[in-house]
């Protein structure tokens, strides 16, 4: 005898404590089994695009932090380099290094979270988060340092930075590059080998090579997929071409690879770091640019290797004070898409960490 | 004062009183384990836990008691109302009736019966049924899901749990709790520490502590199967959770740890120690390690736990039949050798099912 069976809808989210955010999965289940998905996404949309065209180009700045507000910095650097790249500002040097170290701290702090939150999602009961947390603060404490604020930092301005970083900043930071690579070895030392997450992560949400390029997947997700692919190194901006660093890649594509991929990019973060605090120059922090910039009629898309994948900005001018049109490269987005191909088959608790592995925030998402 | 010898007298009055202090005994401990499952949690987890209220935060389950008896009680509207009102009572009492059975100290439990560890196992998973009555009342997928997967683990987890418990009898020679523990010489965790193993994990995976915490599983299914509980009702699940863990830990100190026995220290004493102690590597493991899939839970039951206690109890009986003479000392390293074996044979030839299934 067989009992009658029928699949059955479930909704997970949007109000859910795994979404990150506001992000609602239409799931349905044969059992504990996903049959189909059906991501809906929106609930946080805030018309960051249309909004810029109604702030001057440096106005504009504060709201690129509410993007991903995990790596407000990162956003900063990308929407300043494209307005740069627009209006053909040349940015010192001293500003040029400041933002290279900026960056790849906010790719720590992101990363953290990543790895911390991925690992909330396996049912870690808010352990490594926790610790996890412990670390960023140094980070957050850092960028309180130098910006004054603790999450939307709105510290890059059109040409370099708002002011030069204080004195004590550099002494802190070379205290925490000496301590950081031993926090992540003991993390990762603690975690890597754990029985249950590798039973649980490995294989299990798996992104195939071709298919993450098809879907125009970016940063870790994309390089565990296999694809050595960074825009720091393809398509060097600021002074990215002066380090020297790895770019680490997975070979399985799974959930697994994505983990290790983030916890090995930290330590290659703390590498350019090192090397950028070395070379960092004395002199002006900020290029001699006009209140209201009003760059030369034209378009341009400056990318950017944010914590989360490629992002890029699209700015379009018409020599006004604001930009005629500005679009949003969100790396988010573009590796959620592949969301349904990776889910489908797998249990309810995986789709769980396949979403966290993706590690999305989003604000970025809907924008 | 003196009591007299017959206090209190009669027979009626003499099981009230003992009951009326053993369910307060019982409540007390729990409230002091979730004090220390908070407490222990945060400094494992680099935080410092609720340390406001009272002397280091110890009358925090007084006032969040306080807080849930205010709450709004809400019953889902389409939810089946009879149901959800039973379920937390059917879950929380029968974790009350298995320290009926529990020795606090030589000879004080309040009913020494001859089938004693039967009955601990027959009541205890009663609680499960409770779960199910939750999942199914609350009218929420989430409630239904995390009351399906309570339901299987139970079935699953009851028969490594049992055949463990089988090789502490055979020992014994006896299925009464009091006689149980008056046999061990040397604490069963050496004599029989496959079968500890079994039931601690069985046992953990039962009561839904975790890495097997799927059943309220908060990062999936926000709170399993008490997501749609609220107040009082919510109060009842959350006392079932920590009742249940005092009576794993009670249960596993009387058939592995010897009990109340120890030296110098009060019996009772030892034995509220031994629980703890217990119930803090329960913490611990809640805190360290991420949780399974429901297939690998399945898993661990059947092809772990499972054929191991078949064989655990096959060489107690041997061991039992042909040496029952023998020191318990030369047993020990044997009995520790033969577990090292099969455990690490075990996790060699067979893995936790995973994969995708084809849709």
């Amino acid at each position: 005898m067989t009992l009658k069976t029928e699949p059955f809808m479930l909704n997970i989210g949007p109000v859910h404590p795994s979404t990150h955010g506001v992000f609602r999965l239409r799931t349905t289940l044969d059992g504990e089994v996903i049959i189909d998905i059906e991501p809906i996404f929106g609930y946080l949309h805030r018309g960051v695009e249309k909004l810029a065209e109604e702030r001057t180009y440096t106005g504009f700045i504060p709201l690129t932090d509410r993007l991903d507000y995990l790596a407000s910095m990162s956003n900063n650097l990308g929407y300043v380099i494209a307005v740069e790249k627009l209006a053909r500002i040349k940015v010192p040097e001293r500003a040029e290094y400041l933002r290279v170290i900026i960056a790849e701290l906010q790719g720590i702090a992101s990363h953290l979270i990543a790895v911390g939150a991925f690992l909330n999602d396996c049912g870690a009961f808010f352990t490594p988060f926790l610790y996890m947390f412990r670390e960023r603060e140094k980070i957050v404490d850092l960028f309180e340092m130098v910006s004054g604020q603790r999450l939307l930092y709105n510290y890059m301005r059109i040409g370099g930075f708002a002011q030069d970083v204080p004195d004590e900043f550099l002494p802190a930071l070379d205290k925490f590059v000496r301590q950081m690579p031993g926090f992540i070895d003991e993390y990762d030392r603690f975690l890597a080998e754990n029985e249950i997450l590798l039973a649980r992560a490995k294989g299990v949400g798996i992104l195939t090579r071709e298919m993450a390029i098809d879907i125009c997947a970016s940063g870790p997700v994309l390089r565990a997929s296999g694809v050595k692919w960074d825009i720091r190194k393809v398509d060097p901006y600021s002074v990215y071409d002066r380090f020297e660093f790895d770019i680490p890649i997975g070979s399985v594509d799974d959930c697994y690879d994505r983990y290790r991929v983030r916890v090995e990019e930290m330590r290659q973060s703390l590498r350019i770091i090192k090397q950028a605090m070395e070379q960092i120059p004395p002199g002006e922090i900020r290029a001699k640019v006009p209140h209201l910039v009003r760059p030369p009629v034209g378009e341009a898309y400056a990318h950017t290797e944010a914590p989360k994948g490629e992002l890029g900005f699209y700015l379009v001018s018409d020599n006004s004070i604001a930009p005629y049109r500005c679009h949003i490269r969100a790396p988010s987005l573009m590796n959620l898409t592949a969301l349904r191909d990776m889910m489908i088959g797998w249990k309810v608790q995986d789709a769980i960490i396949i979403f966290g592995s993706i590690d999305i925030t989003m604000g970025e998402v809907d924008r | 004062m003196m009591l007299p010898a017959d206090w209190p007298g009669g027979f009626w009055w003499h099981w009230l009183v003992f009951t009326v202090i053993i369910i307060a005994f019982v409540l007390t401990l729990v409230m002091g384990l979730i004090w220390i499952e908070r407490r222990g949690m945060a400094r494992m987890q680099a935080r410092l836990g609720p340390n406001r209220v009272g002397p280091f935060g110890l009358l925090q389950p007084v006032a969040d008691a306080i807080k849930v008896l205010l709450k709004e009680d809400i019953t889902p509207a389409r939810g089946d109302k009879i149901v959800h009102l039973l379920a937390p009572i059917t879950a929380f009492f029968p974790v009350l009736m298995i320290f009926a059975v529990v020795p606090f100290q030589n000879g004080a439990l309040l009913a020494d019966l001859d089938v004693g560890v039967l009955y601990v196992i027959a009541i205890s998973s009663i609680s499960a049924i409770g779960v199910l009555m939750a999942g199914w009342g609350s009218n929420n997928k989430y409630s239904l899901l995390g009351a399906m997967r309570s339901v299987a683990a139970v079935v699953s987890y009851e028969i490594p749990l049992v055949l463990s418990v089988v090789g502490v009898v055979l020992i014994a020679g006896s299925l009464s709790m009091n006689q149980i523990v008056l046999a061990q010489n040397v604490p069963f965790i050496l004599l029989q520490p496959l079968g500890f193993l079994i039931f601690f994990i069985g046992g953990c995976a039962e009561i839904n502590r975790s890495p097997f915490d799927l059943f309220e599983a908060d990062s999936e299914l926000t709170a399993g199967f008490h997501t749609e509980y609220s107040g009082m009702k919510f109060a009842m699940f959350y006392l079932t959770e920590y009742g249940e863990a005092l009576a794993l830990s009670a249960i596993i100190t009387t058939l592995f740890l010897s009990g109340w026995k120890g030296p110098l220290l009060a019996p009772w004493l030892w034995f509220v120690l031994k629980t703890i102690t217990v119930f803090f590597i329960m913490v611990w493991t809640r805190t360290t390690l991420p949780r399974v899939r429901i297939d690998q839970l399945m898993a661990l039951s059947w092809k772990f736990l499972f054929p191991l206690a078949l064989i655990n109890l096959f060489i107690t009986a041997i061991e039992v039949l042909v040496w029952p003479e023998a020191l318990p000392w030369t047993m020990i390293p044997v009995n520790i050798a033969i577990m090292a074996v099969l455990v690490l044979l075990w996790s060699k030839f067979f893995k936790l099912g995973w994969g995708r299934v084809a849709v």
